[in-house]
């Protein structure tokens, strides 16, 4: 089998638009599984009550900001290095996703922060680490938007979303790393330190959101195949 | 050498690059990435001497007294503890043996003066019925351990 045969916009269309709907069903029955067994299944938590609920959308879309910057940087670097257009194509169509869930962690933080901590925002390393995150996202869409040429914005573009992927593994650590008012993380290596319903029911969360990502930046990847392939088209007819 | 390769190369560089300039910055930012000092680092006078700084630890059991809205109260961090007066709403989760952060300044009797208080809970969720188990056993052999000492 070649592993290069959906690198290409031709043949990965097709593929792409074959897959969206299993995604998007997938997500759907994932996400609606996984609310009903953290809201409604799983018990309430011995010191914080319900408040704690909010995590089974928090920490879901915590782990999808920071990973799908992770994935836009390495099809950035795929792009520079292989020179392929849909690399390019697929980082530019994740960054939108990635933002999404960036801004939904600080809000859902911001909305678990002041029932717990009493406060809705301050400034330690995890919150702040996370809203660079956010600025990163913005700042690689602008840049992205504000370059006229395809070709000279993908390349721009790509080098932030690279330089920037330096603040991924300093969100995740910077509870172990620094003091900070945010606790540490539950799931390690050695284990999880929540009990098994509850970490069941935020596991369903994260494959849901996986799928509704793979769904969306699908679609958006394949408006962006159809963009492309217009202005070819377009100037083709002026070209002889 | 083709060009592919060059590229890659230029890239790795330029990635091995940040690496080390984000590492520098990151070392730089240690000190100052604190969120909150513990008694005994304000003890060993790492704190800021004047203005507000946060001191966190657990809040000692048997040390709230309160008096209408204000509160005195110690933090630990199990080697020193240090006095700590506020006046106002605590959060919910302020508890004693629990987690806190208190924002302030210190005053020359040595009295944290506090004008806000969060509480950090930590990254342990489960129902409340396995915490009472959990809470039962750690006692039951807190006590076996006591009886085999004798």
């Amino acid at each position: 089998m070649n592993l290069f045969k959906y690198a290409s916009p031709q043949t990965f269309y097709p593929l792409a638009g074959r897959l969206i709907p299993f995604f998007a069903i997938g997500a759907g029955l994932f996400i609606i599984y996984g609310l009903y067994i953290g809201m409604l299944v799983a018990p309430t938590d011995f010191q914080q009550g319900d408040a704690y609920r909010i995590i089974y959308v928090h920490v879901p879309a915590a782990w999808f900001s920071m990973f799908l910057y992770v994935v836009m940087a390495v099809y950035a670097i795929l792009g520079l290095s292989l020179n392929a257009k849909l690399s390019f194509m697929m980082a530019k169509s994740i960054a939108p996703t990635g933002a999404m869930f960036t801004f939904v962690a600080l809000i859902t933080g911001a909305f678990w922060g002041r029932p717990t901590w009493g406060a809705w925002w301050v400034w330690d390393a995890r919150l702040t680490s996370e809203l660079i995150l956010l600025f990163l996202y913005i700042g690689y869409m602008s840049l992205q938007a504000g370059i006229d040429d395809t070709r000279r914005s993908d390349r721009a573009s790509a080098i932030l979303a690279i330089v920037g992927v330096i603040n991924v593994p300093i969100i995740y650590f910077s509870v172990k790393w620094w003091n900070t008012l945010h606790q540490g993380s539950s799931i390690n290596t050695s284990g999880s330190s929540m009990a098994a319903v509850m970490l069941q029911a935020m596991l369903i969360m994260a494959l849901g959101f996986w799928l509704y990502s793979a769904a969306v930046i699908l679609t958006r990847v394949r408006r962006e195949i159809e963009d492309r392939a217009r202005a070819t088209a377009w100037l083709n007819e002026f070209k002889d | 050498m083709k060009s592919r390769h060059k590229r890659i190369a230029i890239i790795v560089a330029g990635i091995a690059l940040l690496a080390i300039a984000a590492t520098l910055l990151l070392q730089s930012f240690q000190s100052n990435l604190v969120f909150f000092f513990s008694p005994t680092e304000v003890i060993q006078g790492k704190s800021p001497n004047q203005g507000n700084f946060r001191v966190g630890g657990l809040v000692v059991e048997g040390s709230v007294k309160r008096d209408g809205t204000k509160v005195a109260f110690q933090i630990t961090d199990t080697a020193n503890s240090m006095n700590v007066i506020f006046t106002g709403i605590l959060p919910d989760l302020f508890k004693e043996g629990k987690g806190v952060v208190a924002q302030g300044t210190q005053g020359a009797d040595g009295v944290f003066v506090a004008d806000q208080v969060l509480a950090k809970h930590d990254e342990n969720y489960m129902p409340p019925e396995a915490a009472d188990a959990l809470e039962k056993a750690q006692q039951y052999n807190a006590n076996k351990a006591a009886g085999e000492d004798k």
